[in-house]
């Protein structure tokens, strides 16, 4: 490719990526009211967006070879072990699980 | 001076993905299409099928980033899987500005993400040990908040349909193509179910 169609190619990626983001609320902007059944999807996504993510994190590992994805299902049976009972007070999960609650930084914008 | 040529080629391999493409998967991605044949067409499909997930993260937002002004349009460009996913997560406390809440995970993440890959670019090549591994501290985030999500919300079902969507195509399709037909699978079990789901909603 010369540097023009390489120029091209990642405008037309930006194009893409940008068309992704912001189509929902093109289609649906906030002056009108957002039909029920999209409202319905808004509420009921996440949960199952959260479970096709944990899948698309694993998506890559190999089940019928060695080691047969037993890292990863014994890393996420301790991180759900870790996240219900903190076993491990210090380490990434009880840092990430402070992190979400953001105290710290929420404290900098209550009003005085 | 050779030090300092090598940072510069970093940034400059950096900044033309991270900076406005900024979307994880989809820079690696455009990083392997440069040096391959000239086909727009084929990129600009290729970013809708692997960015097809942020659609359903726009639909999740739609209510959240409702009145903020013009830094909704920042929250929306900046809006990747794991901003999305504190964003979505966090309990922002009712006192506290959303919009500006959101602005403050949104903004230093993006830069952490620009500023990373370029240090990874300058780095990557005097690590010698192992990093097999480290890419798990993305899986072990979305595991926490998938079940924070759960708990949360008992919300089982959809937890539980994200599965049940996604794990068939991935073992029938593989890595590459599961994404797409996972999306539609879990539409329409949502849609199919939308009658008892309602009604748990508003039990």
């Amino acid at each position: 490719m010369t540097l023009t169609q390489q120029i091209i190619t990642i405008g037309v990626v930006v194009l893409g990526t940008l068309l992704t983001r912001f189509l929902p609320f093109c289609l649906f902007p906030a002056g009108k009211p957002t039909p029920k059944y999209v409202q319905y999807l808004g509420k009921v996504l996440p949960a199952s967006v959260f479970a096709l993510l944990v899948v698309y994190c694993v998506k890559d590992v190999s089940w019928n070879v060695p080691p047969y994805g037993i890292p990863e299902g014994v890393g996420i049976a301790v991180t759900n072990a870790n996240h219900q009972v903190e076993l491990i007070p210090i380490g990434f999960v009880s840092h990430f699980k402070r992190v979400v609650r953001i105290i710290p930084i929420t404290e900098m914008y209550r009003p005085a | 001076m050779k030090s300092k040529s090598v940072i510069l080629n970093a940034l400059k391999a950096d900044f033309p993905y991270t900076v406005p493409i900024f979307a994880g998967s989809m820079e690696f991605v455009t990083v392997s299409l440069l040096p391959g044949t000239f086909n727009p067409l084929e990129a600009f499909l290729l970013t809708l099928m692997i960015n097809a997930r942020h659609l359903f993260y726009g639909i999740s937002m739609l209510d959240r980033f409702h009145g903020m002004g013009i830094k909704k349009w920042y929250l929306i460009y900046g809006m990747c899987d794991e901003t999305f996913a504190v964003n979505y997560s966090a309990k922002v406390p009712v006192d506290v500005d959303r919009g500006r809440f959101m602005f403050w995970v949104t903004s230093p993440n993006q830069i952490y993400w620009i500023s990373d890959a370029a240090l990874g670019g300058i780095f990557g090549s005097y690590i010698r040990f192992n990093t097999k591994g480290l890419g798990f501290a993305m899986t072990a985030m979305f595991t926490v908040i998938f079940m924070e999500q759960r708990i949360r919300e008992k919300n089982r079902v959809s937890s539980i349909l994200g599965f049940v969507a996604t794990v068939p195509f991935l073992a029938a399709l593989g890595a590459e193509n599961f994404i797409i037909p996972s999306m539609f699978a879990l539409l329409i079990l949502l849609s199919a179910l939308r009658g008892p789901m309602e009604r748990r909603f508003e039990s």
